[in-house]
Formats: structure tokens, C-alpha cells, sequence
């Protein structure tokens, strides 16, 4: 890096300063040594959230020259939640390091590519698409920018290790190009749903789409589904890049704000995650107006399990069992760690009868991917992730469940690598197929 | 500023990757779960063969290098606070093997970065108990357990590390290996060393491998919740129950401070206006354990609890503990500033020294909640402050000050089982004696005649 002046160093150490409230909640008792994948792959204090808060401090207070080192240790984070949800001191991690995250990367500047990904087309929902889809025919000649997109959402796609992959990458037509927009009223559950499949269901995995779409129908649920929705914003806040996320933010607001339904349901654990928790605090909260559709939104933000569950209350009990499958179910941390969501995904998975559960171990630890994370530091994302492998594939099960896209992709390409026959579904789809 | 060749030597013992110099790495190592200033070490080893560790420990020998070791960062004292003058840190984080459970003859070999409850689980799946259970025990090491003589809610009965530790061996200065103890329940061979090592917070060898005492689990347990509006009565009950010849396992206690911060926090329908809360635990055999529950139940009632709530199920029993276990998040999350005290009286005074604390408290303008360990006395005071004001903060030292000089004319001690570090050193004196400051400093001095074992930890500067 070349010299920065000192003027920026000052800013850099006001705007961290600002996270000081923040930062001396912690307490450094260490207890998030216990749950941390990255450090218990490790064993780096820089690397677990005790570390990284004192290094943010200690940069802060300008204790610590080393900006590179810092920012470096900071991105090596699944931003997993997994610490914040058993700190003693409710010390709220992800807000600090997706902030902190911001300031780091004003002060380092966007890199270029990510810059021209955030910049030139996350934030331009059609000329994304167009990508994709162009990407999805010739996957060769296409794939690498798309990948970079999708890759640095949520998804594990090195740009490097394409090779390795052991299935498509891309869906052949997307959600969007199958149901473009749906506007049906509420029918028999008499309730009205927003749909927002997020970018991987709609790119990767529409399936997961058309099999929510379907289970709403059959229960006569209403459904909203407005075109030109914008990625939720997880990749550019975890690359710390606040413009483009509230350039998406922006987007969304004019697809759904103001819209009259009662919930807007997610099949995507990290989209419900985001929409509910970081909208509200990294929205930019200058227009009154603006706040209070931000904030309506996130409070009807809705995992499509709880729906299920909770809200229509289909639930599992008198449903026979044949035991024709063995489904084993993988907590992603944007529900168990944000929500406490983890009996839910179950009961709909076990609404189809074929299914018998079978719990593998430490189910509820992260899977290895988390946003950048796996693109960054390919070899810890896929130890965790061959650890996740081999706890699913001791259950003995053929399927494995998740409610998170994400988790999918990962678990999918872990499993495939190791030659593994075991079959990966969301719960939702599990249901749906019993639906005629 | 380490000169290179000597970082070189380091990467050669450890392996290079193994070795960390870089400033932001260093700063992760320059504090621990103490409200201390931090220091940053020089340079940080993690040795992945306890034949390593001796290596790197010689090394530090050698050359007069301050040598810090490191399980997982948790104590409370500044044990782990490396030395300012080109300190080095030393990991056990990779030295984490179970060497051998042996179920015939009731013992455990562990090396030293062994996380506490793992060994605990572990022994669990066959059959076996290890008691010593801090209240950091899934992240804290077996090492810093012996360093600092943990404790943890089972003492009373059970007691603590320093029960379960049949031999240490370790490294001195020079890199020679010390073995001591046995894998026997008796040994008189040689000097009694190991009880030397234990509580020697690292200042007078570097332990690679710990013999421990494992005991055959109860049969049942029996949990319950006891309230009462008087502090005094509490204590009576804690004293009754003892006299009655029953001894808990568990017999915890949560001032009135605490029970309303837990109530607050996690909504368990604790009543907020009970001046104190045991919470009191029975285990050995069924019938032993019915009827001493049943006899706790009895005495409490009669010294005049206002409510006693026994768990009938495991689901009741966990909400019991739900209570104890929620004490430290409840009260930490009201301040940015969590200071964990760690005073004991005996028994029978804690109604005097919760008095103490309270008007403590009071003078100070402080939040201070008391919780701990009421069959043994051993007292947390928790002070909830900020440490960036600086009129309050030190309003917070003075009171932890105070808090030490009632413990000790209350006939307690400076620290149950958190330890001296760097944050009591200076009290020290004042417990025991000059004679047993200078007794030490000569003994550590003729153990490591540089002073590079931890230097200042516990004894304080000369
Ligand atoms: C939330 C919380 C709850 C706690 N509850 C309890 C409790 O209930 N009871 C209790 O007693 N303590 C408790 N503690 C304090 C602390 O966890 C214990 O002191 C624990 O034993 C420290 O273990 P550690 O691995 O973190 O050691 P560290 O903090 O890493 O080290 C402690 C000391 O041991 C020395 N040491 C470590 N390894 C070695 C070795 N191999 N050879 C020589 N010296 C070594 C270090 O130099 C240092 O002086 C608690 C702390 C926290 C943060
Ligand atoms: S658990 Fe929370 S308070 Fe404790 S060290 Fe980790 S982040 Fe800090
Ligand atoms: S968010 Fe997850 S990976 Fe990141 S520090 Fe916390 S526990 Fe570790
Ligand atoms: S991919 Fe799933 S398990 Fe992994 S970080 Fe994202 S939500 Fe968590």
C-alpha cells in the first residue's frame, strides 16, 4: 500500500472510535473461543471475536499501525453470528464488524473487481440477470464474472477452482425468467405473502422458488411477487461497501414498499437474516420516510419454514411415517444463531412421510460459507466444510435439509467433491413434492 | 526489538508457521479476561510437541527472554499480560491431546492445552466424572486450571483442581523436563512438586503434561430453588444445612441486585423482591439424594424461606440452573465495564460481607451484584462501570480496595479462585506476611534465577 496521509489515519482512527461503545461492551472473557469455526479450525486469537474487537480498538485508539494486518484479519470471518449468539455480554458483533468493515474499506478504497461487481452490476438487478442468464448458456466463457457476483454473496464459487466443481453452477432459466411477477389475492389462509427468493434460490436454485410457490398456492396463501427485486445487500455490507448497499436497499424499497401483504417470506435463511436484522441498522437513516418503510419491511421479514409452521400451523403431528428416507438437517447460522429457528425446518421436512430424521452432529455449526469468506480463504472454508461432510454423511442419511441457499451450494459441492450419493433439498421442496 | 536471528531460531523449534511477529497478530496477545492495560509481546510460539515447548522454553532461558504461557486467555488476574520488555508468549493451544483415560485405575493424562470440558465429556462417555467445573470450562485450559487452581461451582463437595492433580511434569528454565507425581493414589517419592506447580499462576515452570484424578459420577441429582427475604436467613440456611451433616454439591447464592438483573435479562419469574436466592443441589445415590432434599427443604423452611421451588424434572432442573447461569450475562450487559471480583469469607460471614458490599456500593455511587458460591464463601462482587470515565473507574478501584480489606478482617482471602496475577500482587502482602513475599521471591529466584518465568505475576516487583 502506498503512504496514506496523515489527515485519513485521524479519520480512520475518528470513525472507529465511533464503534467504541461498541467495542467496550466486550469484555474479553473469551467465551466465544467455545463456538468460533474460524478459530476452532486455527487456533488464532486474531481470528475468534475477542481478537478482532481488540484489534479494532487497538487501531481505534492508533495502539497498532498495521491497517492491512487488521482489515485482513477481520475478513477471515464467516460473519456466522455463532459468537455474538453466546456472548455473555451481548456484545453485538456483527454490527461491529460489518461497520468496521465499512470504514476499513473507505479508508483502503473497494478492490477494483469488486468495485465494478458492486458497482457496475449488483446494483443494476437487469443487467445482472442478463449476465446471468447469457452466463448460464455458455458457462465456459461466462462463468467467471458471475461467479465472482454470486461468489461473493453467498455462495463458495472460486473464481480459481472452478475446475474442481462437481456440478452446474447456474440453473439453466432462473426463477424471474420461469414467474416474472405473480399478484394473487389472499384465498383460503387468508393471509397475503411478499415472495423474495433471493439471489441464489432465483439464480442457482429455483426449484427451491417453485417449490415455495407451489406449497403457497396449495395452502391459499396470497401471493406478491413484483419483478426487478435487488440482491438483499449481504455481499456489499460484508465487503463493507455501504453505497451499494443502500443503492440495493433503494431498489427493494421501490419493489415493496408500500406493498399490502403480511409477511414477506424467504426461503433463504441469509436473506430473512438480513432483511430483518442489518436493514434497519445499516440503512442510511436520513429520510424519516425511508426509515419507516425500512423498518416495516424487516418486521415482516419471514423464514418460509415459520410461515409454514407457526403461522398456517401445518405441522407434522398424525402425518404416518414409512421411513422410506433418511433426512438428516444442517442449522444454518442465519437461523439457529440469529433467530433460535432450528425445530421448524424439521417439522416441514417431516411433513412429507417418506421422511424419518436422523440428527448428525454439531448440526448447528456453519457449514464453511459464509459470504466472501470462501472465496477469500478457500482452504479453512473447506475444512470446516469437510467436517460438515463428514458429520452428515455418518448419519447414514441420503438427503440432507437446510434452509438456507447458501448452505445448499456449500454442503452440495462438499459432498460432491468426497463422491458422496446423499441428496441436498431445502425442507420446503421435501413438502412439495408430496403436493400433487 | 527481537533481533532476527533469534525469531529464526524460534521458527526453527516451532515450525514457521507457528511463530507469529506481525503487529496485529502480537496485539491478540496482549491482555486477557483481567480489566488491565494491555502489553504487547514481542513475538508469539505455539509449539505443537511438548518436545517443542522445552525447546522454545530454553530458548527463552538462554537468552533471559520473559516467557508468558498462555492457555485460553481467561483469567482474571493479568496472569497472562506478557512482560514489556520483549516478552514472549507461549500457546498451548496445539498442545491439546488426551493422552490416556484409564477407567481400571481412575485417572486421566492430559497435555496442558486440553480444553476443560472436553477432557469432562470425554470422561463422561465412559462413565467417569471429572469434578472441577469453572464457569469458563468450554473454553479454559486444563493448564490454566492447575496454574491457577480453578474452581468452580462443585468445591464444596467435590473440591477444586488441586484435589484432581496427581502429578505435573514441566519444564524449568534450562529446558530440563521435572516429572513428578504418579499415576498411584499414593506417592511419597521425592519432593511433593506438583502442589508446588498448582496455583503458580507459570512463574516457576512451564507445565507439558498433568495426571488427574478422576471419580465415578453420582447416580442422581435433585436441584432447588430457595428464596428468602433477609440475606442473614440465607446464610443461616447455608450454615443449617452444613451443621445437618448434608453436604450440596452445588449451594450458590444471587444477591438482591442480581436476582432483579436476571429477572430483567432473561424473564425466568424470579421474584425480584427476595434478598437473596440459593440455589442448592443434592447428588449421590436416589435414595440418599430423596432424602436429603427432602431435609434441605425442611431446614430452609423452618429458618424461613419464602419459597422454595424443588425441580422435579430434568426440564426443571435446567431451569433451576437457567438462574445461576444467567448471573454474569445479566449483570455484564448493564455496563460497558465488567469487573468480576473474587473475595471469600468464611461461610458464615457472607451475610456480613454482602452487607459491606452493599454500603460499598453505596459510598461509591457503583452498580455492584453480588453472586458466588455460598457453601464456600467464595464471594463474586461484580462491579459494572466504564472504564473511560475516569472519575468513575477509579471509584471502582477504590472499591475493589475496600472490598479486599473486609474479606480480610472478616478472617477471607484476596481471591477464591480467580488468582494474585498482576491485579492483587500489591494486596498480597497484606493477607500474609513480609516473611512470605520474601520466602517466595527467594524460592523463585533459586527456581529461575533470571526472573523470566512470568515475571511480576503474583509476587510483584522486588
Ligand atoms: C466467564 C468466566 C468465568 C470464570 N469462572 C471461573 C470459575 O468459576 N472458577 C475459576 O476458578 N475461574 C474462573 N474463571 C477464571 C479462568 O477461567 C480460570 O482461571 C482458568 O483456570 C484459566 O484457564 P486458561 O486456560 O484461560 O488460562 P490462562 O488465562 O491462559 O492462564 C492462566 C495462568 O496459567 C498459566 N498457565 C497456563 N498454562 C500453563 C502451563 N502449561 N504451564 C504453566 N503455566 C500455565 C498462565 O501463565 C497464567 O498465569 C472464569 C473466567 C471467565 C472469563
Ligand atoms: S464472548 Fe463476547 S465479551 Fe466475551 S470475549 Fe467474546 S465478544 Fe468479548
Ligand atoms: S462471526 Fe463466526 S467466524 Fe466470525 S468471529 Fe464470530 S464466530 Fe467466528
Ligand atoms: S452458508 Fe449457511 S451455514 Fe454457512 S454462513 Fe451462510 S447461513 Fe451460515
Amino acid at each position: 500500500m502506498g503512504v496514506k496521509p496523515l489527515a485519513d489515519l485521524r479519520e480512520l482512527h475518528r470513525q472507529l472510535l465511533e464503534l467504541d461503545d461498541q467495542l467496550v461492551t466486550c469484555m474479553r472473557c473469551g467465551m466465544c473461543q467455545a463456538v468460533c469455526p474460524i478459530y476452532a479450525e486455527t487456533g488464532r486469537e486474531a481470528l475468534v471475536a475477542r481478537g478482532k474487537i481488540a484489534l479494532l480498538e487497538h487501531l481505534g485508539h492508533d495502539l497498532l499501525k498495521d491497517v492491512d494486518g487488521v482489515k485482513d484479519r477481520l475478513e477471515t470471518c464467516l460473519l456466522c453470528g455463532a459468537c455474538a449468539a453466546n456472548c455473555p455480554s451481548g456484545v453485538k458483533v456483527l454490527d461491529i464488524f460489518i461497520k468496521a468493515r465499512a470504514v476499513l474499506n473507505t479508508f483502503k478504497g473497494l478492490s477494483p473487481i469488486r468495485k465494478l461487481i458492486f458497482r457496475a452490476m449488483l446494483v443494476h438487478p437487469d443487467r445482472f440477470n442478463a449476465l446471468v442468464s447469457l452466463g448460464s448458456k455458455v458457462q465456459g466463457l461466462f462463468v467467471k464474472p458471475v461467479s465472482e457476483v454470486l461468489g461473493s454473496s453467498c455462495a463458495r464459487i472460486s473464481v480459481g477452482a472452478l475446475g474442481d466443481r462437481h456440478f452446474p453452477v447456474l440453473a439453466k432459466r432462473s426463477l424471474h425468467a420461469e414467474v416474472a411477477r405473480l399478484d394473487t389475492p389472499a384465498g383460503a389462509a387468508g393471509i397475503r405473502v411478499a415472495f423474495f427468493p433471493g439471489c441464489l434460490v432465483d439464480k442457482i436454485f429455483p426449484r427451491v422458488g417453485q417449490a415455495v410457490l407451489k406449497v403457497l398456492k396449495h395452502h391459499g396463501v396470497g401471493v406478491f411477487l413484483p419483478d426487478h427485486q435487488a440482491c438483499c445487500g449481504i455481499p456489499a455490507l460484508s465487503a463493507g461497501d455501504l453505497n451499494s448497499f443502500n443503492d440495493l436497499l433503494d431498489k427493494n424499497l421501490a419493489c415493496f414498499g408500500g406493498g399490502n401483504f403480511d409477511y414477506l417470506v424467504t426461503p433463504c435463511a441469509t436473506c430473512t437474516a438480513t432483511i430483518s436484522k442489518l436493514w434497519p441498522v445499516f440503512a442510511d437513516s436520513a429520510a424519516t420516510e425511508r426509515r419507516a418503510a425500512v423498518t416495516t419491511l424487516a418486521a415482516k421479514a419471514l423464514d418460509i419454514n415459520v410461515l409454514l409452521t407457526d403461522i398456517l400451523k401445518i405441522r407434522p403431528d398424525g402425518v404416518s411415517q414409512n421411513g422410506k428416507r433418511k433426512v438428516t438437517v444442517h442449522d444454518p447460522c442465519h437461523l439457529k444463531r440469529s433467530f433460535g429457528i432450528a425445530a421448524q425446518p424439521r417439522m416441514v421436512a417431516r411433513l412429507n412421510p417418506e421422511v424419518e430424521l436422523v440428527e448428525m452432529q454439531d448440526a448447528d455449526v456453519c457449514c464453511g460459507c459464509g459470504g466472501s469468506f470462501t472465496l477469500l480463504h478457500y482452504d479453512i472454508a473447506g475444512r470446516i466444510g469437510a467436517r460438515k461432510r463428514d458429520h452428515i454423511v455418518a448419519t447414514g442419511a441420503d438427503t440432507v435439509a437446510t434452509g438456507c441457499p447458501a448452505c445448499m451450494l456449500q454442503i452440495t459441492d462438499m459432498l460432491s467433491q468426497a463422491g458422496d450419493q446423499v441428496a441436498v433439498r431445502h425442507p420446503v421442496e421435501l413438502y412439495a413434492e408430496t403436493l400433487g | 526489538m527481537l533481533n532476527p536471528s533469534l525469531i529464526e531460531q524460534f521458527k526453527h523449534i516451532a515450525g514457521p508457521a507457528n511463530v507469529m511477529d506481525g503487529e496485529a497478530d502480537r496485539h491478540c496477545y496482549s491482555y486477557d479476561a483481567a480489566v488491565l492495560t494491555a502489553v504487547v509481546p514481542a513475538l508469539v510460539a505455539r509449539p505443537e510437541t511438548t518436545e517443542a515447548l522445552g525447546k522454545v522454553v530454553r530458548l527463552c532461558g538462554d537468552n533471559g527472554l520473559p516467557l508468558t504461557v498462555r492457555g485460553a486467555g481467561t483469567n482474571l488476574s493479568g496472569g497472562t499480560i506478557p512482560d514489556p520488555r520483549d516478552g514472549i508468549v507461549v500457546l498451548t493451544s496445539a498442545l491439546n491431546r488426551i493422552i490416556e483415560i484409564n477407567e481400571a485405575d481412575l485417572y486421566a493424562v492430559v497435555e496442558p492445552g486440553v480444553i476443560t470440558a472436553k477432557l469432562a465429556t470425554e470422561v463422561a462417555t465412559r462413565g467417569l466424572f471429572y469434578p472441577p467445573d469453572p464457569g469458563s470450562q468450554s473454553v479454559s485450559t486444563l493448564g490454566g486450571n492447575v496454574a491457577e487452581n480453578a474452581g468452580g461451582l462443585r468445591g464444596l463437595k467435590y473440591g477444586v483442581t488441586k484435589n484432581y492433580v496427581m502429578g505435573v511434569t514441566f519444564f524449568d528454565t534450562t529446558g530440563e523436563r521435572i516429572v513428578t507425581g504418579a499415576r498411584t493414589v499414593k506417592c511419597v517419592t521425592g519432593l511433593n512438586l506438583s502442589s508446588l506447580m498448582v496455583g503458580s499462576e507459570g512463574t516457576l515452570g512451564v507445565f507439558s503434561e498433568i495426571i488427574l484424578k478422576l471419580v465415578p459420577p453420582p447416580a442422581a441429582q435433585k436441584a432447588m430453588m430457595v428464596l428468602f427475604d433477609d440475606t442473614a436467613k440465607a446464610s443461616q440456611a447455608v450454615a443449617a444445612i452444613i451443621a445437618a451433616k448434608i453436604v450440596p454439591c452445588t449451594l450458590e447464592f444471587l444477591d438482591n441486585f442480581t436476582i432483579r438483573a436476571v429477572e430483567d435479562y432473561a424473564k425466568a419469574g424470579l421474584p425480584v423482591e427476595a434478598r437473596a436466592l440459593l440455589l442448592i443441589e443434592v447428588d449421590g445415590h436416589p435414595a440418599q439424594v430423596a432424602d436429603e432434599a427432602a431435609r434441605v427443604e425442611a431446614i430452609c423452611k423452618q429458618i424461613g424461606a419464602t419459597g422454595v421451588q424443588v425441580a422435579r424434572s430434568a426440564a426443571e432442573r435446567d431451569k433451576v440452573w437457567a438462574a445461576r447461569r444467567a448471573a454474569l450475562s445479566a449483570l455484564a450487559r448493564l455496563r460497558p465495564t465488567t469487573v468480576l471480583e473474587d473475595a471469600t469469607v468464611p461461610r458464615s460471614k457472607i451475610p456480613d460481607m454482602i452487607r459491606a458490599v452493599e454500603q460499598i456500593a453505596a459510598k461509591h455511587k457503583l452498580l455492584i451484584g453480588t453472586f458466588g458460591h455460598a457453601g464456600d464463601g467464595n464471594l463474586h462482587p461484580t462491579i459494572l462501570t466504564d472504564r473511560r470515565d475516569e472519575k468513575e473507574y477509579a471509584r471502582a478501584e477504590a472499591a475493589v480496595g475496600e472490598i479486599f480489606e473486609v474479606a480480610l478482617s472478616l478472617g477471607g482471602t484476596l481471591s477464591g479462585e480467580h488468582g494474585i496475577g498482576l491485579a492483587k500482587s500489591k494486596w498480597l502482602e497484606k493477607e500474609t506476611s513480609r516473611g512470605t513475599i520474601l520466602y517466595s521471591r527467594r524460592l523463585k529466584k533459586a527456581l529461575d534465577p533470571k526472573n523470566i518465568l512470568n515475571p511480576g505475576k503474583v509476587l510483584g516487583w522486588e
